[in-house]
């Protein structure tokens, strides 16, 4: 069963009176574990796609079924608990509240979901710890550089032990070498088995993923694991 | 989200933006402080009216000797030619009356005083010990008549203002011996100055027992007895007990004229009324000054929060976690400033008292719990509002306001 089964998305916006389709009917599965990079040129529906998948937004047509479960159809409360429980976020600006501290930002989505606070400060420690941020705890984002705030952003998205991360961009404000930090680290999570999907402008970034994906016109234009079957064939044939 | 996080989370939004919280606070105690400093004002300028009006003797119910005209033809009082007399007794029988707090006969005429070889013309008042108070005058020196046997006064006169400066100077007045007509008086008590108010100029006025009085002027009726009724409204009750109790001391006929300050009290409620209103008015535009502050405010204050709002949701928190979250930090904003506000309104009232002692500056209670509420109500309402509509949007939406 695939993690992610998209089938027959539609979403569309309105400006003025013309109608933009931002994704049209687009089909996607993705398994457990994948990393996936989702690339293509600006206004191709990249950003949309992935808010679909985060339950940040919804589709007008087209069913998301995440975990074998359609959830598309479920209450806003329910898509609360998937989100707080099942996906992890990361932002191209990555959006920390300004006046919580390093640690506070990581802990809330735990906050929110109700965790008790011993169990909240035991794991912010740890994450402190693994991602390198144990001098910065009591800092607020405007003391941190962009890498450690984009470090911040990864702990707060995997603080709640998500299956699936999805990252919009998230090296779009990072030079190339904390770019490349914030890539490693994600890359890491993958290796643990989290499902990633990364979209990005970077075509060297975009090819350290196992899985391409190319949007155009709010369609895919290209899938590797497609290619690769389509290749698998022309040289079996 | 448990309710500690709640809380820690509100304060931690409103001490974490100083300016938008200052705003919001000061919005909101502005709001407060003017309803309490204007309706102090205005309901100042009200009760310093109805104290003007008391200083005349409020409550009043008189009784004057005589039939007059205002009952129309009476063929019962048509067979009596002379009317009976007022008497003291009439007087001391009103005393019981359960509405009446206080009686006092009045008998008047001119006579002479004389002191150290002055005289002068004076206007003599017979009443008893409780005329001063019914009419509202003071005693400025010495005391009021004695409470005594009202047939049996003793000799002795209050003297008016004037008089004594006219008779005594710089000498002291209290416990000389005058004459009054024929009489020997000993003087025990001097009135307060009336000067020009809305009261009976009394400075040149003579008060002696009333017994004394008629004696002096050789008659057996009252001329007016003055009643002052419980209260206002024991007023009509007061009248018409009264004029039984009168009734059948005089064989069942109706010889007196009942009258009360009916005149007088019509314009004081029309007054009182439009004081009250345009009291209630001063308080409604602050309030609604105060209620536009505040949700002007808060109003901008959520919206600013809107891609906060999408974040929150973006990380898994339901609607109800930010609805609560945001009533939170409204309901600790609102009280901050609804306090704050009543401090300062409170400040202002004692500080316009300063300055002007004859003004009572209290505000109402009723305007200090509208004001609080209001403040509050709008306070929450509008806090809570724009963050319910923003809580509902999808948090795509919200996070691109960010
Ligand atoms: N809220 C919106 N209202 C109207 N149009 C929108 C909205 N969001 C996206 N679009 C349109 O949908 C299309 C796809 O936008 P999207 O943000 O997904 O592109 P993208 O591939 O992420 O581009 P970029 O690489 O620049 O981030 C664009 O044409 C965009 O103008
Ligand atoms: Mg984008």
């Amino acid at each position: 069963m695939a993690l992610i089964e998209l089938s027959g998305i539609e979403r569309r916006f309105l400006l003025g009176d013309t109608t933009v389709h931002a994704l049209a009917g687009l089909n996607l599965q993705i398994a457990a574990g994948e990393y996936v990079a989702v690339m293509g040129p600006s206004g191709s529906g990249k950003s949309t796609l992935l808010n679909l998948l985060g339950l940040l937004d919804r589709p007008n047509e087209g069913t998301y079924k995440l975990e074998g479960r359609d959830v598309t159809t479920l209450s806003p409360d329910e898509q609360a608990t998937v989100r707080s429980t099942r996906i992890g976020f990361v932002f191209q600006s990555f959006h920390l509240v300004p006046r919580l501290t390093a640690a506070e930002n990581i802990a809330l989505p735990m906050t929110l979901a109700g965790i008790p606070a011993a169990e909240r400060n035991k794991r912010v420690a740890l994450a402190l710890q693994d991602f390198g941020l144990e001098n910065r705890a009591d800092h607020k984002p405007d003391q941190l550089s962009g890498g450690q705030r984009q470090r911040v952003a990864i702990a707060r998205a995997t603080i709640m032990q998500p299956p699936l991360i999805l990252a919009d961009e998230p090296t779009g404000n990072l030079d190339r070498h904390t770019g490349e930090e914030v890539v490693n680290l994600l890359e890491a999570l993958n290796a643990k088995g989290v499902t990633l999907i990364v979209v990005t402008h970077d075509q060297g970034m975009g090819a350290r993923a196992r899985r391409q994906l190319v949007m155009e016109d709010g369609r895919l234009k290209s899938d590797s694991t497609a290619a690769d079957i389509s290749n698998l064939g022309k040289i079996s044939g | 989200m448990r309710l500690t996080d709640t809380l820690r989370f509100a304060r931690d939004a409103a001490t974490g933006y100083p300016m938008r919280t200052t705003l919001s606070v000061l919005a909101m105690s502005i709001g407060v402080a003017a309803v309490v400093i204007l309706t102090a004002l205005g309901d100042g300028a009200r009760r310093y009216v109805v104290g003007q009006f008391s200083s005349l003797g409020t409550n009043l119910v008189i009784v004057l000797p005589g039939r007059s005209g205002t009952g129309g033809f009476n063929p019962a009082n048509a067979i009596t030619t002379t009317p009976r007399d007022l008497t003291i007794d009439d007087a001391g029988s009103l005393r019981r009356l359960p509405t009446v707090r206080r009686v006092a006969p009045l008998a008047v005429g001119t006579s002479e005083i004389a002191f150290g070889g002055k005289l002068r013309e004076v206007m003599v008042a017979g009443s008893t010990a409780e005329f001063i108070p019914i009419r509202n005058f003071t005693v400025a020196q010495g005391q009021a008549l004695p409470e005594e046997d009202w047939n049996r006064g003793s000799s002795v006169a209050v003297i008016g203002a004037k008089i004594r400066e006219e008779m005594f100077g710089a000498n002291p007045a209290i416990g000389q011996l005058v004459r009054v007509g024929d009489r020997r008086l000993r003087v025990i008590g001097v009135l307060g100055s009336t000067g020009q108010g809305l009261g009976m100029n009394t400075d040149e006025l003579v008060i002696v027992p009333v017994s004394l009085a008629q004696a002096m002027f050789n008659s057996n009726t009252l001329f007016r007895i003055l009643i002052e009724a419980n209260n206002r409204d024991a007023i009509p009750g007061a009248k018409e007990q009264v004029m039984e109790t009168l009734k059948q001391r005089h064989r069942g006929e109706e010889d007196v004229t009942v009258i009360t300050q009916d005149a007088v009290l019509a314009t004081f409620d029309k007054l009182l009324g439009a004081l009250t209103l345009a009291v209630a008015g001063i308080a409604a535009i602050s309030l609604a000054v105060a209620g536009i502050l505040v949700m002007n405010v808060m109003l901008v204050a959520v919206t600013q929060r809107t891609g906060e709002i999408g974040l929150l949701k973006a990380l898994g928190a339901t609607s109800r976690s930010i609805r609560l979250a945001f009533l939170a930090e409204a309901a600790m904003l609102s009280a901050v400033g609804a306090l704050v506000g009543y401090l300062l309104g409170q400040l202002g009232a004692f500080a316009l008292r300063q300055f002007f002692p004859v003004f009572p500056a209290y505000p109402p209670d009723w305007a200090v719990i509208a004001g609080l509420s209001t403040a509050l109500a709008t306070g929450l309402i509008f806090g809570v509002m724009p963050a319910r509509r923003a809580a509902r949007l999808d948090p795509v939406q919200a996070l691109m306001k960010h």
